[in-house]
């Protein structure tokens, strides 16, 4: 009880008060004990480049490990330079009391902020009174920022309750049943997700974990997965990660710090309307099993007819690097790079930051794995439906795969300060 | 329950039993100096205690019954937990009971007819180190859980007697109806049962529960052995019949001990946590009920027995934190109301839907339910512990 009357509002000094009053030490500042300097080999993560904040000096965020920031137009986790790991996490609202609902996002907001930079939420994870369960679970102590990023997102759903109707982008529209879907109602929907990216699983693990704890009562998690092996980039200097199907995959994706193609494809712009999603963009999330057994035992020129790409090089048909520009014509019509590709979608463009997943396997021996699609787009129905459509008719890769869950939301604009939160222009602005 | 659980009260009790004074009933001889000698002369309504003011120390009651029922006289703290002891004092009798009692305020009483709250004294000791003063209306708090737990105790036995009676009369259907009844007053004050460590796996364990080398047709026993035998096995041997009254002994040694619980304000709050933590492991899922599916009887019990210890501690907890306790008045009545919509008789009655007839959309809804009401409900330790 001491550690609680010590640090009464108005005792603790500025520094500390700045920090949210907590006693226990950050995360970060057990990780400058060890004396490791975070800009330390602070090579430039291009894209998006994320500033991190050690002490006094300014830094940009190196594949390490260090702080992205939280705050700005757009929300962190689109146009970030893609994490290593993912958990991402689909709620449903449990709460009719609009209030109610607000003071968690402004919560929750509170609680994303200190665990981007690194420290334990509220009264910290230790040091607390003996009887009762400390606020932060403490499983991230210790762990470097990891350049972990939440990301919060609006479902169609969310509009149906709160008298929220009339705020309800059009662009946030249902999705279409595409030929072949088998969605899985448990791993669909949700009427909020928050999608948590680092460098390392257990930051991101901790981070939902928490918003979960906190949100406990009013909303409460609908599904979620984790994700590991990152299968796409928004640095395309970068080598393209590999799916699970051993491809590359996505290289023609949108860079993250190519701002007029983020502009023209994913940033939802002010004459699109509504205005609170001025700055925001809309996410298309797909849990898509792949049969790795069956694609394993098949051959291995199939395997890049059906992608369109050499499986060494990632060179598109007829080419010898991988960042050649295909040319379609000479891949078989349904060749994935072909029919995915914006010259057969009349030029709808999408930015891909999709996971591999593997949940152990599914109880017939199968690996219960594949990839966990997310694509972030200015508007659903020039993006990822027109895209799907062509996909779900004629894509050579039907046969191997299925998608079997699946999730749209509206994902607003970034936190500007200390005082703005998630959600703020849905729940107080008049347009 | 769960297997090897460290029961929050055990833990309490076992830090408390430093500070707390023993009750020694069995040793006479006074090693301590400064010992009292009080008499108690007690008839079928009264209890004369010779001294009210008494020294730290010693303390020995040469115990007269001069009434016409068997009594028994307590030494008690102001929360009502036992000092010492002594029962079965027939009528025209002589005992002796002693106890080593710090500075502090204490009843004596006498319990006419060995029921009820007693005849009770005040008795004053002053000297040597004192206990440490807690809040007054936490003592209360304490003092009145401990009476519902006693008297969920006394109210259980009967009720598993119907059962019992059923089980060694042979008569399966009559058994199978009163099963769940029986279990009520258990699962209301489970942490407080599970605080003796050596009750719990004679009544309340399941087979998965059993520590290696304990084998399952010789060593399980107690309400889920008997559940196996009528759901599963549809049948009632000898064994089955020993079993019953097996459970009748387990169950009155529970109820005699109940009185000498180390119970603090805290771990009622954890106790109250721990049963939402038993709904949420146990029931929610199934398991606890695997041949009845009577689970949704144990978890309105839980719940009623969290909301029981949640609302003694209720006027400190809403004085330091009045936020806390209006979430938990919330989700109290919303978990109460989720239960309702699987009750399956009148609004008081224990028939609930057979929870293997509940489906996974309503048993996530419940789970959730548990969730909104156990996070709050870890924090109501602190929100008392503020009050010293």
């Amino acid at each position: 009880m001491a550690e609680i009357t010590t640090n009464e509002p108005g005792t603790a000094p500025e520094a500390a008060t700045a920090e949210g009053n907590s006693p226990a030490p950050s995360r970060r500042a057990l990780l400058a004990f060890g004396g490791a300097g975070l800009a330390l080999g602070a090579a430039a993560a291009g894209g998006a480049v994320a500033m991190v904040r050690t002490g006094d000096e300014v830094a940009p965020a190196a594949e390490s490990g260090a702080a992205v920031a939280f705050h700005g137009a757009h929300q962190a986790g689109i146009a970030t330079a893609v994490q290593d790991r993912l958990h991402f996490a689909a709620f449903d609202v449990k709460t009719d009391d609009r209030e109610e609902f607000v003071q968690l996002l402004k919560d929750w907001t509170k609680a994303a902020a200190r665990m981007t930079e690194g420290h334990a939420i509220g009264e910290g994870a230790y040091g607390g009174l003996a009887e009762a369960p400390p606020d932060d679970t403490g499983e991230a102590l210790g762990l470097k920022p990891s350049r972990l990023t939440l990301t919060i997102g609006f479902g169609p759903s969310l509009f149906e309750k709160f008298g929220l109707g009339d705020k309800r982008p059009d662009a946030l529209v249902d999705l279409p049943k595409f030929p072949g879907d088998n969605l899985d109602k448990a791993r669909s929907g949700g009427d909020l997700c928050v999608q948590a990216c680092a460098d390392d699983p257990q930051v991101a693990v901790h981070a939902i974990r928490n918003l979960a704890r906190i949100g406990f009562g009013k909303v409460a998690v609908r599904w979620s997965q984790l994700g590991f092996g990152k299968t796409s980039s928004t640095t395309p200097g970068a080598q393209t990660p590999r799916n699970l199907f051993g491809f590359k995959d996505g290289t023609r994706n949108v860079s993250g710090d190519d701002s007029a193609r983020l502009d023209e494809h994913v940033w939802v712009g002010e004459k699109d309307g509504p205005g609170w999603m001025t700055g925001g963009s809309y996410l298309v999330a797909r849990r898509i099993r792949m049969n790795i057994e069956t694609w394993d035992r098949t051959p291995l020129g199939e395997q890049e007819d059906i992608f369109g790409r050499d499986k060494g090089e990632g060179a598109p048909v007829g080419k010898a690097k991988e960042h050649d520009e295909p040319f379609l014509k000479a891949m078989k019509p349904t060749a994935h790079v072909r029919v995915a590709h914006p010259d057969a979608n009349h030029g709808a463009t999408i930015l891909r930051r999709g996971y591999s997943f593997t949940d152990g396997t599914d109880g017939l021996g199968r690996l219960d794995a594949g990839l966990f699609f997310l694509a972030y787009q200015r508007d659903v129905r020039k993006g990822f439906i027109p895209v799907q459509r062509n996909l779900a008719r004629s894509d050579a890769l039907n046969e191997y795969i299925q998608h079997v869950g699946s999730a749209v939301f509206a994902v607003p604009p970034g936190v500007r300060g200390k005082d703005d939160w998630w959600g703020r222009g849905l729940f107080t602005r008049e347009a | 329950m769960r297997p090897a659980r460290v029961s929050v009260v055990t833990a309490v009790a076992t830090a408390a039993a430093l500070t707390a004074v023993t009750g020694c009933t069995e040793k006479s001889d006074a090693k301590s100096g400064g010992a009292n000698s009080v008499s108690v002369i007690a008839t079928d309504d009264k209890c004369d205690v010779s001294k009210k003011k008494l020294s730290a120390g010693h303390v020995e009651l040469a115990i007269e019954n001069k009434g016409s029922k068997v009594t028994e006289v307590y030494i008690l703290f102001p929360d009502d937990r036992i000092v010492s002891e002594r029962e079965n004092i027939g009528p025209g009798t002589k005992q002796k009971l002693t106890a080593e009692v710090k500075a502090g305020s204490y009843e004596i009483a006498c319990k006419p007819g060995m029921k009820g709250d007693g005849i009770r004294q005040e008795v004053t000791v002053t000297g040597g180190t004192k206990t440490a003063k807690r809040d007054p209306r936490l003592d209360k708090a304490v003092a009145e859980y401990r009476a519902y737990a006693q008297a969920q105790a006394d109210e259980t036995l009967p009720k598993t007697k119907t059962f019992t009676d059923a089980v060694r009369k042979g008569d399966l259907a009559a058994a199978k109806k009163a099963y769940a009844l029986s279990r009520i007053g258990w699962e209301r004050t489970e942490p407080v049962a599970e605080s003796f460590g050596d009750i719990d796996p004679k009544v309340d364990v399941r087979e998965d529960g059993l520590e290696e080398g304990q084998d399952v047709e010789k060593d399980w026993t107690g309400w889920h052995r008997l559940e196996r035998a009528l759901w599963k096995d549809k049948k009632i041997g000898k064994r089955e019949k020993a079993l019953a009254t097996q459970l009748d002994k387990d169950l009155l040694d529970w109820q005699k001990r109940v009185g000498k619980a180390v119970i603090t304000p805290t771990s009622m709050a954890n106790g109250a946590k721990e049963l939402l933590d038993e709904v949420a492991t146990g029931k929610v899922t199934g398991e606890e009920e695997r041949y009845s599916h009577t689970d949704l009887v144990d978890f309105k019990a839980n719940v009623e027995g969290a909301e029981k210890s949640y609302e003694l501690l209720k006027p400190v907890a809403a004085e330091n934190d009045p936020k806390l306790a209006k979430e938990l008045d919330k989700q109290f009545a919303a978990l109460s109301k989720l239960l309702d919509k699987h009750r399956e008789g009148g609004a008081d009655s224990y028939e609930f839907t057979s929870y293997d007839k509940v489906g996974k959309a309503d048993r996530k809804e419940l789970q959730d339910g548990v969730n909104a009401l156990a996070e709050p409900l870890s924090k109501l330790a602190a929100a008392v512990a503020k009050s010293k």
